[in-house]
């Protein structure tokens, strides 16, 4: 083990201008011009296939054709009315598998309307403007707590209020925000985005917020159920899967989504201590994240190791020639079998090729290969934090698949309990997910608020 | 190789395509690029008698869509706002330089036979080779009894005409306005009066635009502003009409035409000529493109006559003359429906929403395996286009003649028609 030099992981390996450049908007905003120009790409297709390819079902043609005539703030009304955070969805949604998969222009020319350019440029109008768009129905007297104040507890939120019910919002963390203040990669939502957009949410009124409140902690479901006429659980997924590699406990082996939380919240990213010579494992959107940010902060050689092959990551293709561009190496087909290391420090992990076997199930093949690293983040993945809910309550909540059951109504084992977003088994894996099921559940919990349900 | 070289009233040139009488002839820099540039003739904007005529500041509005520019223009500059004699100087000079070319001189002076007298023996020593009277400026001019307000009385039109071809040698064009409810009317006084052409259009009444912020119509002079003349891509439509009704009157059929009005491309010219233009004017695409436009032109109408077997502009034009009838001699009993070609249709569902809401409910929409298929109902389909037009991509939608086994039948023999005329018995 000696053979190890000690692990190079250090702050300031870039310049402050260089770390600007690196963090600065990933996709610069369209200006007026090309705003127009894009939105008159649109055919206004009717029954158009991009609006079912949408979670939230936002009307595109509607709301393009809106640019096109030069209203972008009734072109934010229509965005926003389906997906109250169209605004963080037009920067981090991935557009290429959804709506601009979709848009009939690919059939023509194979080169879709942006349509998530647009929609930014419309609620950025709109955001800028300062205008509310919103009003709150008048008052039912009902109370609903909304147990995490991410996409989908802010969806439901905003929507409960909008219906006229008060609001409280049970937040974790400091901030409210969910992934969108801690999780998305930080030059996909630049200028403090995600606050920006949880105030434009709040600004509706009728939502109260309690932040550093966690369930389990400081609230129990059971105390929530007899206080709030209902409750919303979106707490998101809390806990990081771990490799099950042998050495993971030592220094330099980090949970990726734990990393990019300090990243977004860095007041100085040059301050940031990196690897010089950077292992993700992992193949999904954070792995992506985690890796082209490494690079970004100054990592020489950042690697990305993923089991299986290219098309079954759930980070898109797009995002995967991102990474590379951005200089991340991608290799497929391996998975980690042990971490080594000197003075409790890793220094290299070991890798064991993986192939399918007749019945379609991963096989490691016996062979091996090694990569010297001085940091391994770990992206496979997040999981529910089971243990608060269960608690000392009479009543149970049902699980499935190691997340909260829900049926179509969004609604829990328990009445009048309802669950949405990462925590709930629904649709795709996506912020503009949650944004879907909160606005859906909310409309649930009306219902059975007015007991229609 | 086709050969593209125009007499047209006498007046030859290399190429059909003049410049038309408007800001871009104003001047010997002008029009000395233009040629340059490969313009076979040019319209020198109009003169007048001197003082010249003073001009606003803020002189032309445009319609423009979506991300196209100007795709229709109008002005309210007047004519040549600079003395008669530098303008006369400028045309003699270019004249000589320039044998080859055409040099037309548009001309509007007061409706009294001395001021045109005295203008044309001026214009005759600049040895141009033949003048266009502008009865068509709807603007300014006209509020001043000229331009559009002679154009407007077929009376006049004959009478100047008369004395132009009377005082002198050069050819005589008669520029018509469409602001009129029947253009056949000013150029059969135009042919009356002895002139040898007409040329149309002259610019349509038009306000561009409202200034939402100003409040008053666009271009916004000092917080006013005043109809101008429409042109560009826009009228086209509506000059190929006036060009097509004058080429298929019996009181003015075969008299020489020099089509004006949205003409931009090889394609544009063609269509004209087709309708019996021997050449055509362009100005609004000019102005937005430069004369270069030219070079496209030429090329493109010398391959495609190339690929139709087409020598000269003799060998097609007024071909589609005869093809334009009344309403009433159409076959009634021509039937073609719409096709939608599955394999490149793109489920814009255009077509369907345009036919289900405003037309026939001719096309069925239907969800195969989760993908959306429109389909023409072919016994509801009455052929009328509009799915074809609507549809964004070319060749999807086509129209396609049926076989339906009856002989041509007009509304005037059909027994549908309650005032059919009945056979002689």
């Amino acid at each position: 083990m000696s053979e190890y030099a000690a692990p190079d992981i250090r702050a300031g390996r870039l310049t402050a201008a260089e770390i600007a450049a690196n963090f600065n908007d990933v996709k610069p905003p369209l200006d007026r011009k090309r705003a127009l120009v894009e939105s008159s790409r649109c055919f206004y297709c009717y029954d158009a296939p991009c609006i079912d390819a949408c979670p939230t079902s936002i009307d595109i043609p509607s709301f393009i054709r809106s640019i096109a005539v030069n209203d972008p703030i009734g072109a934010a009304e229509t965005i926003l009315e389906a997906n109250i955070m169209g605004g963080m969805c037009s920067r981090v949604c991935p557009v290429e598998i959804l709506c601009e998969d979709a848009c009939v222009r690919n059939h023509s020319e194979d080169k879709p309307v942006q349509i998530g350019a647009l929609q930014r440029y419309a609620t950025d109008a709109l955001v800028n403007a300062g205008k509310q768009p919103f009003t709150r129905a008048p008052s039912s007297g009902k109370k609903v707590a909304v147990i995490g104040g991410g996409p989908a507890g802010l969806s439901a939120a905003h929507r409960l209020s909008r219906l006229g019910h008060d609001v409280t919002v049970y937040e974790a963390r400091e901030k409210l925000g969910g992934l969108n203040e801690y999780g998305i990669a930080a030059y996909k939502t630049v200028h403090d985005f995600a606050q920006t957009e949880v105030s434009f949410i709040l600004a509706l009124g009728g939502i109260a917020v309690k932040t550093g409140m966690a369930l389990g902690r400081d609230v129990t479901l059971e105390g929530l159920r007899k206080d709030y006429d209902a409750v919303f659980l979106a707490m998101g997924l809390g806990g990081v899967n771990a490799l099950g590699a042998a050495g993971e406990e030592m220094a330099g082996i980090e949970d990726a989504v734990g990393y990019i939380a300090r990243l977004r919240q860095a007041k100085d990213r040059q301050s940031l201590p990196v690897g010089r010579k950077v292992v993700v494992i992992g193949g999904g959107n954070t792995a992506i994240d985690i890796a082209i940010q490494s690079k970004r902060l100054g990592a020489e050689d950042v690697t990305l190791v993923y089991r299986r092959g290219p098309d079954n990551m759930s980070a898109t293709h797009h995002e995967q020639e991102f990474a590379q561009v951005n200089g991340v190496k991608i290799k497929h087909w391996a998975r980690p079998l042990k971490l080594h290391g000197a003075n409790g420090a890793v220094r290299e992990v070991e890798f064991e090729y993986t192939q399918l076997d007749d019945k379609g199930r991963l096989m490691g093949t016996g062979e091996t290969f090694s990569i010297l690293c001085d940091t391994v983040f770990k992206a496979i993945g997040q999981t529910l934090v089971a243990d608060p809910l269960n608690g000392k309550a009479k009543d149970v909540l049902d699980m499935a698949g190691g997340k909260i059951a829900v049926n179509d109504d969004f609604a829990t084992s328990i009445k009048g309990v309802f669950a949405g977003g990462d925590c709930v088994t629904s649709g795709i894996d996506l912020t503009v997910q949650s944004v879907a099921d909160g606005r859906d559940a909310a409309i649930s919990i009306d219902a059975y608020l007015r007991g229609e349900a | 190789m086709a050969d593209l070289r125009s007499n047209f009233i006498g007046i030859k040139s290399p190429n059909p395509f003049w410049l038309a009488s408007a800001p871009p002839t104003d001047k010997e820099y002008n029009v000395v690029r233009a040629f340059k540039a490969g313009w076979g003739g040019v319209v020198w904007k109009t003169l007048g008698e001197d003082p010249p005529v003073v001009n606003v500041s803020s002189r032309y509005g445009a319609m423009h869509l979506g991300p196209d520019r100007m795709i229709g223009f109008n002005n309210i500059e007047l004519i040549s706002d600079r003395p008669l004699d530098i303008n006369l100087q400028e045309i003699k000079r270019v004249k000589r330089d320039w044998k080859d070319r055409a040099m037309i001189v548009s001309l509007m002076v007061p409706c009294e036979e001395d001021s045109w007298k005295n203008i044309l023996a001026r214009v005759e020593d600049t040895e141009a080779d033949g003048i266009e009277l502008n009865f068509g400026c709807p603007h300014g001019m006209s509020e001043r009894g000229m331009g559009a307000a002679v154009g407007q009385v077929p009376e006049y039109v004959e009478m100047v005409a008369r004395w132009c071809k009377q005082y002198t040698r050069m050819p005589v064009i008669v520029k018509l306005t469409p602001n009129v409810t029947d253009v056949r009317k000013p150029a059969q006084a135009a042919k009356k009066g002895g002139a040898d052409a007409v040329s149309l259009i002259n610019t349509i009444n038009s306000i561009c635009s409202v200034d939402l912020d100003a409040m008053a119509p666009t271009p916004v002079v000092d917080g006013k502003g005043t109809h101008g003349g429409y042109c560009g891509s826009a009228v086209k439509p509506i000059a190929l009409n006036m060009v097509a009704e004058i080429a298929r009157d019996p009181a003015t059929h075969g008299m020489p035409i020099s089509a004006i009005g949205g003409i931009g491309t090889w394609r544009d010219a063609a269509e004209f000529m087709s309708m019996s233009a021997g050449n055509v004017q362009v100005c609004t695409a000019a102005m937005h493109y430069g004369f270069r436009i030219v070079e496209e032109m030429v090329s493109g109408l010398s391959n495609w006559m190339d690929e139709k077997g087409y020598r000269t502009i003799e060998d097609f034009r007024g071909l589609a003359v005869p093809n334009v009838t009344d309403w009433q001699q159409l076959n009634i009993n021509f039937k073609t429906i719409a096709h939608i070609d599955q394999e490149t249709c793109i489920q814009c569902g255009l077509c369907y929403v345009a036919c289900e809401d405003t037309s026939h409910q001719s096309i069925s929409a239907k969800r195969v395996d989760g993908k959306r298929k429109y389909e023409v109902i072919d016994e509801e389909c009455v052929g009328c286009n509009l799915c074809y037009h609507a549809c964004p991509v070319p060749n999807v939608i086509t129209m396609v003649p049926q076989n339906t086994g009856k002989p041509y039948l007009n509304w005037t023999q059909d027994p549908r028609n309650p005032m059919r005329k009945k056979a002689a018995e």
